[in-house]
């Protein structure tokens, strides 16, 4: 569709259009489709964007870290953990190596035991928190160098638990598009049968339009256009306040849930802008088959 | 200018005619007359592209039916005026509208300064803003006359003009016919109206074709 057509649908034929009489229902019929579809078409997208930052999210922080736990008798505690660190520091692929505090152990513990946990006076492992270079480190050179060295060390390289969280937020993603898609497709169904409906209920007006030598493209176009601004008009109003129930939506980052993060960021937000165009899109290829195919099979 | 060369029609397995032999000469008035269900109604849309000859040949200006597609068909009525008993209007535009419809479609819209004319001819210059349903039977009849000949067509073809209307209203409109005639129309009208048929032949060298039995044959002199 060129610029010319995409300007000749907009601006249109008024004498062409009047040819048509006006059917209030299938009108506010096509409005409300394509206002509800694209309302929803903006929350798949949020959710394909959201689940798209949460699995690069947790597949970025997880990848470039590990953690080494040390369970060593109180009496060699400290000798573990220094060897441990040795090890780390001097293993190629490890940017950084740090023993978490007694403070940052009791955080991470606080949400299953509560606050004032006295970790002193139990036998909590040491963990170490473990920063990886770009290329990362040979894990299993670096546990038959633990097991040797540190015998009470078990390293986690996060892979056993953060690959099904990916391979999650991956399906949800691919779930949020096929959903779009759907969307789409239901959206196309819906106007193909208003159109067919209009068509249906104008046969006199096909009928005289045909008389009078008027050619299919010219009958089609009175009603594509119509259905086309109906499509653009509804998906516009539907994506505005899809957009305002996606900015309403809670931040409470204290939470941390997955909803919380469900939205546009930054550019993001320009993005839902081309549900109403992909809605008049879709209009007019629905309408335009649906009418031509309709005016061969009448002829 | 229309040609039928033994045509046949089938409708729903029957045969409505066979071996339909007819041509309309530029310039020439033809009535059609016959029973009804004879045919007559589809005799003239065999003419105007709107049904297909189940076998035989019809041409129109020179064209095999058979040869054009529906974008050529809508070009081919351009060319032949055609008018309804039952009008055939779009009750939602007014009658100015309507007549001017054929302009619209065919983006003619240099021709519309003839509309005034056209209505002031027909005498509904009065009730171009009306919608076609505040007319009587008369005007929408005139009105589907003028929306037949705006586009100044080489051929007029009318399904029973005069079938809704008064007698006065049937001469009325045979005048309009036989001026379009006289400024070189071929004219072709489906009429049970005898009289309208004997009144016409007064005023023009009218051939009258009667359709019966499936068999198209020239009227004897009682007409």
């Amino acid at each position: 569709m060129n610029i010319r057509v995409l300007l000749d649908l907009l601006v249109g034929d008024a004498q062409a259009d009047r040819t048509v009489p006006p059917t209030g229902f299938t009108a506010r019929l096509t409005v409300f489709t394509a206002g509800a579809m694209a309302f929803l078409a903006v929350f798949a997208l949020a959710l394909s964007l959201a689940t798209g930052r949460l699995a690069d999210r947790w597949s970025a922080e997880l990848a470039r870290t590990s953690t080494l736990r040390i369970s060593a008798p109180a009496d060699q505690a400290d000798a573990q953990l220094r060897a441990a660190v040795n090890v780390l520091e001097t293993t190629p692929g490890i940017a950084s190596a740090r023993a978490l505090t007694n403070d940052e152990q009791q955080a991470l513990l606080e949400p299953w035991f509560g606050p004032g946990l006295p970790l002193d006076t139990l036998p909590i492992p040491q963990l170490i928190e473990i920063i990886e270079q770009d290329d990362g480190y040979d894990a299993i050179g670096l546990r038959a160098r633990l097991q040797a060295e540190v015998p009470g060390a078990v390293l986690d390289d996060h892979t056993r638990w953060r690959e099904p969280l990916i391979d999650a937020a991956g399906r949800l993603r691919t779930l949020g598009w096929v959903s779009i898609l759907l969307i789409g497709a239901s959206m196309v169904a819906l106007i193909t049968l208003a159109a067919q409906a209009a068509l249906a209920a104008n046969a006199q007006v096909i009928r005289v339009m045909r008389l009078v030598g008027a050619k299919d493209i010219y009958i089609a176009r009175a009603f594509v256009r119509r259905f086309t601004l109906r499509g653009l008009t509804g998906a516009a109003i539907g994506t505005f306040f899809g957009m305002i129930a996606v900015l309403l939506l809670p931040s409470a980052d204290v939470a941390g849930g997955f909803l919380t993060g469900l939205g546009f960021q930054g550019f993001q937000w320009l993005y839902p802008l081309v549900i109403p165009l992909m809605g008049g899109v879709s209009a007019f290829f629905a309408t335009r088959t649906a009418a031509l195919r309709m005016l061969k099979e009448q002829s | 200018m229309i040609a039928l060369d033994n045509v046949a029609y089938h409708y729903g397995g029957a045969e409505l005619f066979s071996q339909l032999t007819l041509s309309l000469e530029p310039g020439s008035f033809h009535f059609l007359t016959g029973p009804s269900g004879a045919g007559k109604t589809t005799l003239l849309k065999l003419c105007y592209g709107a049904l297909q000859a189940t076998s035989g040949e019809v041409r129109v200006f020179d064209t095999p039916a058979t040869a054009l597609d529906r974008d050529q068909i809508a070009m081919i009525r351009r060319r032949i005026g055609v008018v309804h008993q039952n009008c055939e209007f779009l009750d939602h535009l007014s009658i100015a509208e309507n007549i001017a419809l054929p302009l619209t479609v065919s983006g003619r819209l240099d021709l519309m300064e003839n509309l005034t004319d056209l209505l002031g001819w027909v005498g509904l210059a009065k009730q171009m803003d009306q919608l076609p349903p505040e007319l009587s039977g008369g005007e929408r009849q005139r009105a589907a006359l003028a929306r037949a000949v705006i586009m100044s067509p080489d051929v007029i073809i009318a399904d029973e003009p005069t079938g809704n209307v008064d007698w006065e209203m049937s001469q009325r409109l045979l005048t309009l016919l036989v001026e379009l005639n006289r400024m070189g129309k071929t004219v072709l009208i489906a009429t049970h109206d005898l009289n309208l048929i004997r009144t016409a032949k007064s005023q023009v060298a009218a051939r009258v074709l009667r359709l019966k039995g499936g068999q198209l044959l020239q009227a004897g002199a009682e007409l």
